[in-house]
């Protein structure tokens, strides 16, 4: 057997992506290809009164203008342009003309008559008894109702709460107020646990939003053909955007053909695609003509998603020893203008999951504010968690006298652990698998930890030293897709990927498992991705680190029915029974008569002649009808491997990587120095070493920006982002690392999945972030902050002072 | 008329090849002509559609405005010359330590080669707010966005504040200021004007529109770095969020000399800028007599970083560039001590 999982192999778009010559969105051109842009909307809420166009039309070039009243209506849900914007930068409106220059001219003569609505950038604000809401029906959504039998879960309710004075008497503070919540759960036995805690701690914590920032931002280019839709846009998940698109633009998804070969980041702001790309689809077909949108990098500011940003107070009961009795965590999200997101959520199960707590209340509130729309971004909810928590659990262990390590250690998550509230069955939810504390002894020895800590907390100089550890943890994996596959006369396996190219490597890495169940030369494999047209699989939106997880074992499954296939074909023309024969060296044989057999290319010709399930005629009943018809149509090639993952999984998958960090900080300037990093992954079986590597290093290294400086900036007053630049939002830099970052994983195989993988593209976000900020902790005191970015101004008032300075509550500062 | 931010609106554009046809291009546009230098502050502007020129004059052909030559025993710099071009001249490395600093620690690898010392210390503030296009002071209007009780002004003025609250953005002139640059200009008029580095920058309290005494069709031509200050005890030292791309909260430069061994050392002369804290960047003269003479200890580094911040009026998000100024004009007189960790 070739060992393919578990290899470091170099992907077949490398070359085109280091020389440029790959083809993002912005790269395609089409004969008579208008380009179109957007005039946004300049306040953070607003009612169309009227548009005056006529000046605009009037100029020689321009062929058309796209408004709201022009998409089909979503049932309340964000669209690619509106008539009431509620952020600043909001589009109201697309020009197509011959070209930009002429399109940015054409919006500076239309007249766009706004009527101010009322609006809030803060959630608190918004919460306060007279405070103004961000939509005229509603300030937050509540909880979403429990889903149907089956059914996906209903949307949740956009409800009006408004908090009362007393609730926000404790305001002064510096705590956060908690009035009434719209979503709760609960286990155990709070008040005992806090009664039986040894101490208590109650502590608030203001995690920021920032903007996702991919480097490729959301342009997008179509055109109409035959009545179908050629849409080429930039997307984390080929197969599962198709659909969306067909939605937002009002066609069945057969009529979109969506080409998404290669995608520059996403970090979740792309996951199922961008409503934005309904704009050049709509004006293509208004304007009969091609249509390119390309985004700027203010635009996507705007347009391009921002992590919600949370306010939690967690009141945590600790056992002299540090295991925690009880924990109450309030919640309050900032899910901006649309949403409603479900970090808040996650969040609250990603604390019950790391810190296992013996009792556990949490509660939350999704608050609307008028500022730029959220979406996932990687890690959502857990990351905030990490923030939220962290302070707390480090204070509690500089009280108690415990390690930081050995709290983190004690409190941590171990096999099929628990997490979640007790559901309507009457049991909590458990993981399929974690192996923290393998990777929480394997880090601490890989850092140095006992021997680090000796010199922390002791000044030199100006400098002083500390050292944090943090458990991130994040869903890893989901179930059920399906996969494709052919092995054709050419004697090489076609496997088809519904994952985009998000640069995770995720899209190709799924073949090689069929490739190694197949025992098929990675040189034979052509993997099919990037279009739609190419007749994808029902494939897993590529967010939520699910993708190697779900994808893997879908893959697994399809390989699993090929090699079915290869010897039941075999025995029918060569005798014997199916089991008689095995697979191998690129032919099906009998076992123990290697000659007996014939080549993957014989039995690509045999799966055609004999049609039916050989070759793709006829499918299994469970698989998607997207998958139904993309095998249809693939049908006759070649013999197929078709098949839904069925197999069994005991648990929800999670992923957990432990971040180690080593800070300097400069008591005289506030600033932070990152000197080293480690970070050990418990996320099962490794498939790809290298693209592991890199997503556990790169998803800290986000983590690590959002301890030391990424954030959103809004203006209060006028409620318009400040942050609109690219270097204001501050992502991080290569030199703001330490030259070399250790990372790897434990590579214990899950045992609730085939392969063994789970996803590793999110969890090191958290332990990146809470690591930093518990060396910072470490080196300079417990309460020196309770917000993020850390930034020197923070630290260094803080010091000067004695006492917190940064402003305790408020959001996007 | 709804506002875009994006694409450049067209314009004329002039290449000239030397100074003359340059500044005759600037006086046959008047106040429709924009100096191009690197292009770093200019096409933000530009690609904006804020400011709209009729006609762009590119300085990138004119040769006589770039290159480093030796004058005087001190260095003659073109006002054309990249940040990078500085960074790696011997003389620059050798004498003036300085102004590499300060050049290497202006924005990013890429921006250095692109952008010039010229452009570095003519370059308009980078107030979000002015920056965004808002009608404030600076542009021309009657409000300040940055100095309301809500407004998020981390990054602004302590000091000099008239109306206007934006801070230089300069990471090259408090070296230059420190080091006693010549600013050469050549005025509309065709003479050539030399202004000290110190006067070369101008507060709102003068022309809240301007950064810079430069006035429509001067052109910067060189700066002058004399021998004075060669070879001098420096310090320099830019804080920022983080360690590309980014502009200074606080900066400080200083040129020393002294007299003496390490403990007993007297200083006898010194020149002490901080940037980062007012619209300009501010030499701080009285602070500089004050320590003239007295030991270079922490005592007489106290006594200085007190003085320094004498008047300083913090705004809601900024106070803490007055502990930030202190201790960088602290260390500035009596230098930072390391860690001794060796990983």
């Amino acid at each position: 057997m070739p060992k393919l999982v578990g290899q470091n192999y170099v992907p077949v778009d490398h070359v085109a992506k280091v020389t440029g010559r790959a083809r993002y969105a912005e790269d395609y051109r089409v004969d008579g290809m208008l380009f179109t842009k957007l005039l946004l909307s300049p306040m953070p809420h607003a009612r169309v009164r009227s548009i005056d166009t006529t000046a605009a039309m009037a100029m020689p070039g321009v062929r058309a203008i796209l408004t709201a009243d022009d998409l089909p209506d979503l049932e309340g849900a964000e669209r690619g342009l509106t008539n009431e914007p509620m952020y600043a930068g909001e589009p109201i409106l697309a020009v197509a003309a011959t070209d930009e220059l002429t399109a940015a001219e054409a919006i500076e003569r239309i007249v766009v008559d706004l009527e101010p609505l009322p609006f809030v950038t803060d959630p608190l604000e918004a919460l306060r008894p007279d405070g103004p809401s961000a939509r005229l029906n509603g300030n937050a959504w509540g909880a979403p109702p429990p889903g149907g039998p089956g059914g996906p879960a209903a949307p949740a309710p956009l409800e009006t709460i408004k908090w009362t004075a007393e609730d926000f008497g404790d305001e002064e503070s510096g705590r956060l107020p908690m009035g009434k919540a719209l979503e709760e759960w609960a286990f155990g036995d709070l008040d005992a646990g806090f009664a039986s805690a040894a101490i208590v701690l109650d502590e608030t914590f203001v995690a920021q939003s920032s903007g996702h920032h991919p480097m490729e931002t959301r342009s997008a280019m179509a055109y109409w053909q035959n009545g179908k839709l050629f849409i080429h846009a930039s997307t984390q998940s080929v197969a599962q955007t198709r659909g969306n698109i067909a939605r937002w633009v009002g066609i069945p998804p057969e009529d979109v053909i969506l080409i998404s070969e290669y995608t520059g980041g996403g970090f979740g702001s792309k996951g199922g695609g961008a409503v934005s790309t309904s704009i050049p689809c709509l004006l293509s077909k208004k304007a009969n003509a091609p249509v390119m949108m390309r985004i700027t990098r203010e635009e996507e500011s705007y347009i391009g998603r921002a992590r919600t940003n949370m306010t939690g107070r967690a009141k945590v009961g600790f056992t002299k020893e540090g295991r925690i009795t009880a924990l109450d965590l309030f919640i309050v999200q900032d899910t901006g203008a649309y949403g409603p997101l479900g970090d808040h959520r996650s969040a609250g199960l990603a604390a019950s999951l790391i810190y296992q707590p013996a009792a556990m209340r949490w509660r939350a509130v999704n608050v609307l504010t008028n500022t730029p729309p959220r979406s996932q971004q990687r890690s959502p909810g857990p990351m905030q968690a990490n923030g939220i928590m962290e302070p707390v659990i480090t204070k509690a262990a500089r009280q108690l006298g415990i390690d930081q390590l050995e709290i983190r250690r004690l409190n941590s998550p171990e096999g099929k652990a628990l997490f979640g509230p007790v559901l309507p069955t009457g049991q909590r939810n458990h993981v399929t698998s974690a192996f923290v504390k393998e990777a929480l002894d394997r880090g601490a020895e890989r850092f140095g930890w006992d021997e680090r800590k000796t010199r922390t907390g002791k000044r030199q100089g100006s400098k002083v030293r500390g050292i944090g550890v943090t458990v991130g943890p994040h869903g890893a994996g989901s179930i059920g897709w399906d996969s494709i596959m052919t092995i054709r006369p050419d004697g090489k396996l076609y496997v088809q990927s519904g994952v985009g190219n998000l640069g995770t490597h995720s899209v190709l890495d799924l073949a090689r498992v069929a490739a190694e169940v197949l025992d098929m030369p990675w040189e034979k494999v052509e993997v099919v991705w990037g279009n739609t047209g190419n007749h994808l699989p029902w494939t897993c939106l590529s967010v939520g680190s699910q993708t190697t997880h779900g994808m893997t074992r879908a893959n697994h499954a399809g390989a699993m029915d090929a090699v079915r296939k290869l010897k039941e074909l075999a025995a029918r023309d060569l005798g014997g029974a199916p089991d008689d024969y095995e697979v191998g060296g690129e032919r099906v044989f009998r076992r123990g008569n290697p000659g007996r057999g014939m080549s993957f290319a014989q039995a690509g010709r045999r799966a055609i002649e004999l049609g039916g399930r050989f070759d793709g005629h006829d499918l299994p009943e469970d698989i998607n009808p997207m998958t139904k018809a993309s095998a249809t149509a693939l049908a006759g090639l070649g013999l197929m491997g078709v098949a839904k993952d069925t197999y069994p999984r005991d648990g929800i998958t999670y992923g957990f990587v432990i971040g180690f960090a080593e800070v300097e900080v400069d008591v005289e300037t506030g600033g932070v120095t990152l000197i080293d990093f480690v970070a050990v992954g418990d996320v099962g079986t490794v498939v790809n070493p290298r693209s592991l590597v890199a997503q556990i290093k790169g998803g800290a290294c986000l983590g690590i920006a959002h301890a030391l400086f990424q954030k959103s900036v809004v203006d209060p007053r006028y409620g318009v982002s400040l942050s609109d630049r690219f270097h204001y939002s501050k992502p991080l830099s290569i030199l703001d690392i330490p030259a070399s970052m250790h990372a790897e994983a434990v590579g214990l195989a899950d045992p609730e999945t085939p392969v063994g993988a789970k996803g590793v593209g999110e969890p090191p976000v958290g332990a990146g972030y809470g690591a930093v900020m518990n060396a910072i902790s470490d080196a300079v005191g417990e309460d020196v902050f309770r917000r993020a970015p850390v930034t020197s101004d923070i630290v260094l008032m803080s010091l000067e002072n004695g006492r917190r300075m940064h402003a305790p509550l408020q959001a996007h500062v | 008329m709804a506002v875009i931010r994006d694409p450049m609106p067209a314009f004329e554009l002039f290449q000239p090849t030397s100074v003359a046809d340059a500044q005759a291009l600037l006086d046959r546009y008047g106040a429709g002509a924009w100096v191009l230098a690197g292009g770093l502050d200019s096409f933000d502007w530009l690609k904006d559609r804020i400011k709209r020129p009729a006609a762009l004059v590119d300085l990138g052909g004119v040769a006589e405005l770039k290159g480093i030559r030796e004058r005087d025993g001190g260095l003659e710099i073109g006002a054309m010359t990249t940040l990078t071009e500085v960074v790696h001249h011997p003389i620059v490395r050798e004498r003036y330590s300085i102004l590499l600093e300060a050049a290497e620690s202006a924005a990013s690898p890429q921006i250095r080669n692109q952008g010039t010392i010229g452009g570095n210390v003519s370059q308009d503030t980078r107030c979000w707010y002015y920056r965004a296009g808002w009608p404030c002071y600076r542009a021309g209007g009657n409000i300040c966005y940055a100095d309301t009780p809500e407004s998020i002004n981390r990054e602004h003025a302590i000091l000099q504040a008239d109306r206007c609250v934006a801070v230089s953005p300069s990471d090259t002139a408090p070296a230059l200021i420190a080091l006693d640059a010549q600013m050469v200009i050549r005025t509309s008029d065709g003479d050539e004007r030399v202004v000290p580095a110190q006067d070369y920058f101008v507060g709102p309290a003068i022309d809240i529109t301007r950064m810079t005494v430069l006035q429509p069709g001067d052109l910067l031509t060189t700066i002058r770095i004399p021998a004075t200050w060669a070879g001098a005890r420096f310090y320099f030292e830019k804080v920022r969020d983080r360690q590309v791309w980014d502009f200074a909260l606080v900066s400080v430069a200083s040129a020393m000399v002294v007299k003496g061994e390490d403990n007993g050392a007297i200083i006898e002369r010194i020149r002490l800028v901080v940037n980062g804290v007012a619209a300009r960047p501010l030499r701080l003269e009285a602070v500089e007599a004050l320590v003239q003479g007295r030991p270079r200890n922490e005592s007489t580094a106290v006594i200085a970083s007190n003085r320094a911040i004498e008047g300083a009026q913090p705004l809601r998000f900024n106070a803490y560039k007055l502990p930030l100024m202190k201790n960088l004009v602290k260390r500035a007189i009596r230098g930072v001590e390391g860690g001794t960790w060796t990983s």
